[in-house]
């Protein structure tokens, strides 16, 4: 268990060895292996803290993996890098699938990642930018991420940097009403370095998302209001992989995912189950959602 | 008499020539730039300005974003909607990572006038002082706001500014240095001490002034950092045995309830608190409301006898 407030552990550009830009050169079957571990870090560290949200860190899982380990530039050693691709992760709950894949780029050490939600980990039970190496943004209210990318991506065109931003929404997030003031004002300044990935996997704490409050027609919604709307299967690496070359191609209009995913994806019993959107898994489910994947 | 001139006007032309030698500096404003005055910026600057429209929530996390980039973004509007409007925007995507954002907020408290109790932002100052982390500062006049703005690119950490509507009379002379949490001795006095901000300062050295005719010695403090707050000056103003507070907001968080925190937990003495009471304002032209509402000189002079009669 960690005493830190903060993580120590990497090191800074202040150092004398330059920090390495992280290898994007990864094969699909690694790609597959990493995405593995990842779900098996999330399962494991919610089901030793006791509590925690699972099943939209399980649904995220290859869109995070895809942009870390394929597409953002970005040097686990210096997490303040200027140039540095961001991803602003908008649904903080989900802040286990990101804390996982930070550890398995090297921006902490994957031992830390059962200290999460304890006093005085760096790991706190939603995203705070000022503890964790790697993080952007303080989340856990939803619906700012968006416009908070916004800002960052503005702030890259004045500087005249070639930064890509990316965040990642949830599809019940996307019920709050600031989520389309930030749609609405990325298409009005034109904000091409910047794309929405919006988690869909159809359910949120009281349920199916059409049944708490209904989102369709979704992608029209955002083509609507401007955006690139680009839908893939989430779980698929090539899609994803091919969504996000697309979205950089265009110009002049901010690019949204929709990707399609499945709540609690990869634990058969976790699977399309509201239990696990704030649930963790009890010491049995845990062995079983292990054993699952091996 | 000294003149009368526009906080926001001089918010706006501050803004504009600290942009001019700063780079980093941006403006977002939700529709009301021709109000709180960063049209100036926005005219020559068009690039560094950005628009948010009616969008307030949104306004915020953008400066959050932009904050987190290195930019220094001053973020305006009314009072009413900011905080209002956007609390938990402040709350998490500025007050907690401790960004570097400055919101400055005009038409503050009553004096907004004819408009109503839409726009008479009463609340926000008990709202923005609870954020940790945050400087709060209410100008008593053009010059304060001058370098109010100033110190809030000078120093790091996310800043909110009150300025009210009206053009207001000149308190200090051009030679004034704002101290930012410093509280400014404007009339030494040993019976009682009136603790003022932004329009009451004004009417604080005019009840101190009639108060003098009566034998009563006022000293007065303008108070224009109400956070990180004064203490040591507080603790001094308990010598003269009694404290008089006066503000154009609700007494509920307001400068008289961080003041009374101050006083009580140092050297009590008897104090008055010159505010809104428990209730929202109306319509009228902001002299009228002030003489309805209470905040006169006249009402200070009776808070003073009161409470120096419960020395």
């Amino acid at each position: 268990m960690s005493s830190a407030k903060k993580c120590n552990l990497p090191s800074t550009s202040a150092d004398s060895v330059e920090a390495e830009v992280f290898s994007l050169s990864a094969s699909p079957a690694e790609l597959k292996a990493a995405a593995k571990k990842i779900r098996r870090h999330i399962v494991t560290m919610t089901g030793r803290a006791g509590s925690g949200h699972p099943g939209g860190s399980l649904s995220a899982v290859e869109i995070v993996t895809t942009l870390y380990f394929k597409m953002m530039r970005h040097k686990p050693r210096d997490p303040h890098w200027p140039d540095r691709d961001r991803f602003i992760l908008s649904k903080g709950h989900a802040a286990p699938v990101l804390y996982a894949t930070l550890a398995e780029c090297g921006y902490l050490p994957v031992s830390e990642l059962c200290t999460l939600r304890q006093l005085d980990s760096f790991l706190q039970g939603h995203t705070d930018c000022n503890l964790t190496p790697g993080v952007e943004m303080s989340a856990g209210a939803l619906g700012q991420g968006l416009s908070f990318a916004l800002g960052v991506a503005l702030a890259g065109r004045l500087n005249k940097q070639d930064y890509r931003v990316y965040a990642l929404l949830g599809d019940g997030e996307c019920d709050e009403g600031q989520v389309w003031e930030a749609a609405m004002a990325s298409a009005h300044f034109k904000a091409d370095n910047l794309v929405a990935i919006v988690d869909n996997n159809g359910q949120q704490i009281d349920g199916w998302n059409r049944d708490v409050m209904n989102l369709e027609p979704f992608p029209a919604k955002w083509q609507a209001f401007g955006w690139q709307t680009i839908e893939v299967d989430g779980h698929n690496f090539s899609q994803l992989t091919q969504a996000f070359k697309k979205a950089k191609q265009i110009k002049g209009q901010p690019t949204v995912i929709i990707a399609h995913t499945v709540k609690g994806k990869g634990v058969s019993f976790m699977e399309n189950n509201p239990d696990f959107h704030g649930s963790a898994p009890n010491a049995i489910e845990l062995d079983l959602a292990l054993k699952e994947l091996e | 008499m000294k003149p009368e001139v526009s906080l926001r006007e001089t918010y706006g032309k501050t803004l504009l020539e600290l942009g001019m030698e700063n780079q980093d500096i941006v403006v977002l404003d939700a529709d009301l730039s021709r109000s709180t005055m960063t049209h100036f910026f926005a005219r020559e600057l068009p690039e560094r300005f950005f628009e948010c429209g009616i969008a307030e929530q949104n306004m915020i996390s953008i400066a959050a974003g932009l904050a987190a980039s290195g930019k220094i973004p001053f973020a305006s509007t009314f009072a009413v909607f900011v905080p209002g409007r956007c609390f938990d925007q402040i709350r998490m995507s500025i007050a907690q990572p401790h960004l570097n954002v400055k919101i400055v907020a005009t038409h503050g408290g009553i004096t907004v006038g004819e408009d109503g109790s839409s726009h008479q932002s009463v609340e926000d100052l008990a709202l923005i002082c609870s954020l940790p982390g945050f400087t709060v500062i209410v100008p008593a006049d053009a010059i304060e706001t001058a370098q109010a703005v100033e110190a809030a690119v000078t120093n790091y950490g996310p800043f909110y500014i009150r300025l009210c509507r009206p053009k207001s009379q000149l308190i200090y002379d051009e030679d004034y240095r704002f101290k930012l949490g410093k509280a400014v001795t404007l009339r030494k006095g040993k019976d009682v001490t009136v603790i003022a901000i932004g329009l009451m300062v004004k009417e604080a050295l005019e009840a101190a002034q009639n108060l003098q005719g009566e034998g009563i010695d006022c000293r007065v403090l303008n108070m224009p950092t109400l956070k990180p707050l004064d203490q040591a000056a507080i603790i001094k103003a308990t010598e003269t045995g009694a404290i008089v507070t006066a503000e154009e907001h609700l007494e509920h968080g307001g400068l008289g309830s961080m003041v009374a925190r101050v006083v009580v937990q140092n050297q009590p003495v008897p104090m008055e608190i010159v505010s809104l009471k428990d209730s929202y304002a109306k319509s009228g032209k902001p002299a009228e409301l002030l003489e309805r509402y209470g905040l006169t000189a006249r009402n200070i002079e009776k808070a003073v006898k009161s409470a120096i009669k419960r020395k």
